[in-house]
């Protein structure tokens, strides 16, 4: 953590002003996200879904690592939004940057709703509202066959080349260059929103959202908010997967996709950003070596792996890296 | 008498059907500083819930700078210019004391260079952990995390329990600090710290004020002190002179 002169504390926000100079890992981990382009050219499909599951997992992580809302069902709004993007396609609106903007829209407003009865509950409460919501929406599609297809997946999806130039083919490259670019800009809008006045109050609320508003700050308003943000961000990863594989099917609603992505979360480390995209990087290189190999064990190794990480490394593989890096700088001069 | 900052007007109060204030009044002036004494359970931090919107006010009133905040959801109040420090200080345990700070601070003169320069071991300890922190550290960080919402009224409930009297020293020393036109309600088991802190002081039993006077006088009357706090000052090294 960086070290603040005392003068720069005089300032109501000098403190978290400080926390938002981008450190030389970061850059060099986002430049490192373009070596698939040139090393890996035949694995930008796999590459562009991680970036989209990344996505899905930062969304999680602003109510879960920040807010400490548990959701099981977070899947309802990647869901959403890639229903959303798809039909928007097939009524005829294939252009896909507006097709995304609208998708994303509409599952903020869906998370805005939800996070009316969301911010009532806590605890085992919670958790089951969000499984309900996500079983309730997944149940819905799946019986509203004449709009989304039902089991046999949405027809007749047609997405537009991006910007009329770059067409989502099967090498992938423009669904990668897509994905990871919205990745980025939304985890330029997740950076600024935790390292905020309000990002901290965030964290505030995790520890004791019952005597934050003893202190001020409004509890349930600001967890509205971040749900609804979250929600627009995970609309969006759905939007993204339905327009680069130009598919949408139910398991975007399913149960398993909102109980991967906690998964995905937890391995990499909640409450630190980086750690759902580490997560997401982690746990598909993974699935796709594994599924070659021996595909019904995938969840035997993958519950292994959760329960030794919860176990040994509270704060997911991330934190466990940021110990090893703080041991690491003790012993050498 | 100058307009009070707050005035509290006949108020009923307790949890849910229970009630546990009755009939209680008072009123604190802008620079002002008032003891709020009594026995365990006579309901001191029922009376600094109620001022914050935490309990349920069944009758009375809450008058802030003129205007009755009763009705007021809890985390406007503090919007307001209250500034509350919890008997169960509740510090922010997996944040550091840096954020522990700077999660709810509102401009003014407190932040975080002046809170230091009060409490010069969180400086210290800018970067450690709120579950790191000595109970005595705790305290601090609770009551300069209130100063960083730069209250016009400080309202402390015990903040010397179940402290090492080294400690209890630095804190009365930082209370004693604060600047002149500070306003306080303290609320203490050290009855004769409380007094020679504060220039007013109540002393309630069960609920209901049975003392009001000044800090100067009631410190004299040993007798008073006895019957409602059981307290016998003459053991005490600070009830001398
Ligand atoms: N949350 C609550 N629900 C119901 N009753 C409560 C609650 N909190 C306190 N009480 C009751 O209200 C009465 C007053 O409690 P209060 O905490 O205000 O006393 P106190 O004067 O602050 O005591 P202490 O000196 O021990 O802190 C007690 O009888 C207590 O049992
Ligand atoms: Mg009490």
């Amino acid at each position: 953590m960086a070290t603040v002169s005392l003068e720069a504390l005089r300032g109501p926000h000098g403190y978290l002003r400080a926390q938002t100079r981008w450190r030389r890992t970061e850059i060099a981990f986002w430049l490192a996200t373009l070596l698939p382009f040139l090393l890996f050219p035949s694995y930008l499909q796999l590459a562009s879904q991680i970036a989209i599951t990344a996505l899905f997992a930062v969304s999680l992580d602003l109510i879960l690592g920040y807010a400490g809302i548990v959701s099981l069902g977070h899947a309802a709004f990647f869901g959403l939004g890639a229903y959303a993007a798809g039909l928007i396609s097939k009524f005829g609106w294939g252009e896909p940057l507006s097709g995304l903007v609208l998708a994303s829209t509409l599952a903020g407003v869906a998370g805005y709703g939800a996070s009316v009865v969301v911010v009532r509950f806590r605890h085992l409460a919670l958790i089951m509202i969000t499984l309900g919501m996500g079983l309730l929406l997944h149940e819905a599609a799946n019986s509203a066959s004449w709009l989304t297809g039902g089991a046999d997946g949405l027809q007749g999806v047609r997405i537009r080349p991006l910007l009329e130039l770059f067409s989502f083919d099967l090498w992938g490259r423009a669904a990668y260059a897509y994905a990871l670019l919205m990745l980025f800009l939304t985890f330029l809008v997740a950076r600024r929103v935790i390292n905020s006045p309000f990002g901290l109050s965030l964290r505030g609320i995790r520890e004791n959202a019952v005597r934050m508003p003893a202190l001020g700050a409004p509890s349930r308003a600001h967890v509205r908010k971040v749900y609804t943000i979250a929600a627009v961000m995970a609309g969006m990863a759905g939007a993204l997967l339905a327009q680069t594989t130009s598919t949408v099917s139910l398991e975007v609603l399913s149960f398993q996709r909102s109980a991967d992505v906690l998964v995905i979360l937890i391995l990499g480390g909640a409450g630190r950003l980086y750690g759902g995209i580490l997560g997401a990087i982690l746990y598909m290189v993974a699935r796709d070596q594994f599924s070659g190999i021996n595909p019904q064990y995938w969840y035997f190794w993958i519950g292994l792996l959760l329960i030794a990480v919860v176990l040994f490394l509270p704060n997911g593989i991330l934190g466990g890296l940021g110990r090893a890096a703080a041991w690491w700088r003790r012993v050498s001069p | 008498m100058p307009d009070p900052l707050l005035a509290v007007r006949n108020v009923r109060a307790g949890y849910g059907e229970a009630v546990v204030l009755d009939d209680v009044s008072f009123e604190v002036a802008a620079g002002q500083s008032l003891a709020v004494l009594g026995r365990n359970g006579v309901g001191k931090s029922t009376l600094l819930l109620t001022i914050m919107g935490f309990t349920n006010l069944v009758r009375g009133s809450l008058v802030w700078r003129g205007e009755e905040i009763g009705h007021l959801a809890p985390h406007q109040r503090p919007r307001r210019g209250l500034g509350w420090v919890a008997q169960e200080r509740e510090i922010f345990a997996s944040l550091s004391v840096e954020e522990n700070l700077t999660v709810v601070s509102r401009p003014g003169r407190w932040n975080l260079a002046a809170v230091f320069e009060l409490f010069p071991r969180l400086a210290e300890r800018r970067q450690v952990r709120g579950h790191h922190l000595s109970g005595g550290e705790q305290q601090m960080l609770a009551i300069a995390r209130t100063l960083m919402t730069n209250p016009s009224l400080l309202l402390l409930d015990e903040p010397l329990e179940g402290l090492a009297p080294i400690i209890v020293e630095e804190l009365t020393a930082a209370i004693r600090h604060m600047p002149g036109d500070s306003t306080l309600i303290l609320v203490e088991q050290h009855a004769d710290i409380a007094l020679a802190l504060t220039e007013h002081v109540i002393v309630l039993e069960r609920g209901r004020i049975v003392h009001r006077g000044r800090s100067r006088d009631t410190l004299r009357d040993p007798a008073l002190l006895d019957r409602y706090l059981g307290l016998t000052l003459s053991d005490s090294p600070h009830a001398s002179g």
